[in-house]
């Protein structure tokens, strides 16, 4: 597996101007395509500009791959035609879902990961990688929930998914943190036990706890720099599975460009110690 | 053992309990809507829904407050999810949702106004073309105006209305200046276009409406022109054709063999 980069930003309007003129080494950007999936004009014009000097990973959010139906056609064929015109380094998407019966629901909804669900997401999964003609990464999703009817791990879902799809997988530190926090289980372990090999990408985002509940309940909230217990995690993680390109997500509440860029440079700096390590 | 048909079943119940007001939830849902955590759920989906119609429909929002409109965006969306995930795409009826919205019935003005803001969004996500520049009218005042027809770019969206300055009442509001001073009561025009890759607008007389109408339906230079005298007689069509042609309105010239 080729790893092309290392550590990249999130990357959203007001930052444009300030993401052309960054020249840092090898930074790259993410972006949602469901915002580029226009006939034209100004947003394809600013991706376009960006993806000129700089790698662009597309990170989906609306193929709903945990529907228990097939990715939508137009969906698809509409960020097939983006994938082709951009030529991102990564495309990945969620282990989620979010339109059913033809209604999109702006959210990343949970399922209980049976035998049943697997086989349909898998199905899913080959059916977006054959439209995109590319291996795609699926990320572990935050969860808020306790649901009956889970049947696997969701490290063990996700590596037979994999496995099955031949995809890759995306590995959301701080939805790690979150979810084990919600759902009162060890971080440590679930990062740990996550399959290494097919891991394409690893996210790093901030958290906060919910208005209503307090620490109780976790947001995955992308508001806020990445906790220390976040890169406490991610350090770990890179002294078991070596180094991965590595973004840091912050979608609300942003900062000046400069202090997300110094977010970047620590995990640049844990992939490059990790490097020097291993040489 | 889990049946064949269990996670369409449980999708069905979940996405049925997201918009449920209390004790209308799927029983199968119980034990999940009894946790306070499902309100994340709740909460995120109806808030996107308002996020995107609120960035969809800006000058709706600055004229009647950002409360109202969450409001109104609120009832919408529980009544219309996104058929689709392109959330720039979503509420494009919703200028005909204000129009049988009880609230709004004191400012009937806002319809137009909606409207306006979904052609800025049609026109700011259209297709990227040429636009014909303004030195084809040399050409064009050349030609058998029968044999000469004007394609109006993807990008180009126009309106009348005849009863309300709906125009400045949108333009006054698309942007943050301040703009004071009474507005004139009267009919008007107008034109979006994108000739820089950025959407620009000006107002449009009811004959240059006219003229874009017939141009967008394959009619001649001529039948264009026609039409536009039929709706006001003392249009005046060179003018009419500069303005057009300065705004970008136009992406091709064709002539007929």
């Amino acid at each position: 597996m080729t790893h092309f980069l290392d550590a990249g930003l999130g990357l959203k309007p007001p930052h444009f101007d300030a993401a052309l003129d960054c020249s840092a080494a090898g930074l790259w950007f993410e972006v949602h395509p469901e915002n580029y999936m226009v006939d034209g004009g100004p947003r394809l014009s600013w991706l376009e500009a960006i993806r000129g000097k700089h790698p662009i990973s597309l990170h989906g959010v609306a193929l709903s791959l945990a529907a228990d139906a097939e990715p939508d056609a137009v969906h698809l064929r509409r960020l097939a035609e983006l994938v082709r015109r951009i030529e991102p380094a990564l495309v990945s998407e969620h282990l989620a879902w979010s339109t059913w019966r033809g209604a999109y629901h702006p959210d990343l909804l949970p399922f209980p990961r049976t035998t049943q669900a697997l086989t349909r997401i898998a199905d899913n999964v080959s059916r977006a990688q054959d439209a995109l003609q590319r291996r795609i990464a699926i990320e572990n999703p935050s969860h808020y929930l306790k649901l009956d009817g889970h049947e696997w791990a969701e490290t063990e879902f996700l590596q037979e998914l994999a496995s099955r799809a031949g995809c890759g997988l995306l590995l959301d530190v701080n939805n790690v943190y979150v979810s084990a926090s919600n759902m009162g289980y060890s971080a440590e372990d679930y990062i740990d036990a996550f399959p290494a090999e097919p891991v394409m990408e690893i996210h790093l985002a901030g958290h906060a706890p919910d208005p209503n509940l307090g620490k109780a309940l976790l947001v995955d909230s992308h508001d806020a720099p990445v906790s220390p217990e976040v890169w406490a995690l991610y350090e770990r993680l890179i002294q078991r599975i070596g180094t991965r390109p590595t973004l840091i997500e912050r979608d609300d509440n942003l900062p000046e460009f400069a202090a997300l860029l110094a977010e970047r440079e620590h995990a640049a700096t844990v992939l490059r110690g990790n490097l020097a390590e291993a040489a | 053992m889990i049946s064949a048909g269990a996670l369409s079943r449980f999708q069905g119940d979940f996405a049925q309990a997201l918009l449920a007001t209390d004790g209308l939830s799927p029983p199968a849902m119980a034990a999940v809507t009894a946790q306070p955590a499902f309100a994340v759920y709740r909460n995120t989906v109806l808030k996107g829904c308002i996020d995107a119609l609120q960035a969809n429909y800006p000058a709706i929002t600055r004229l009647v407050g950002e409360e109202w409109m969450r409001a109104a965006a609120a009832v919408y969306a529980r009544d219309a999810l996104p058929g689709q995930p392109m959330l720039l795409q979503y509420g494009a009826d919703f200028g005909d949702f204000l129009t049988q919205f009880e609230p709004a019935a004191e400012l009937p003005y806002l319809p137009g106004v909606a409207h306006l803001d979904r052609y800025w969004t049609e026109a700011h996500a259209a297709a990227s073309e040429d636009t014909l520049v303004p030195a084809a009218a040399a050409q064009l005042a050349r030609s058998n105006f029968f044999r000469v027809r004007l394609q109006p770019h993807a990008a180009t969206r126009w309106a009348w209305f005849a009863n309300a300055p709906i125009y400045t009442i949108w333009s006054r509001n698309r942007s943050d200046d301040t703009v004071d001073g009474d507005i004139d009561w009267h009919a008007e025009g107008a034109l979006l276009t994108r000739p820089q890759d950025a959407v620009q607008w000006r107002a449009i007389d009811e004959a240059g409406c006219a003229f874009l109408d017939t141009c967008t339906s394959g009619g001649s230079v001529a039948d264009a022109a026609q039409a536009a005298l039929e709706v006001q007689s003392d249009a005046d069509l060179g003018r009419l054709i500069s303005v057009l042609l300065e705004a970008g309105a136009f992406s091709r010239l064709h002539i007929d063999a």
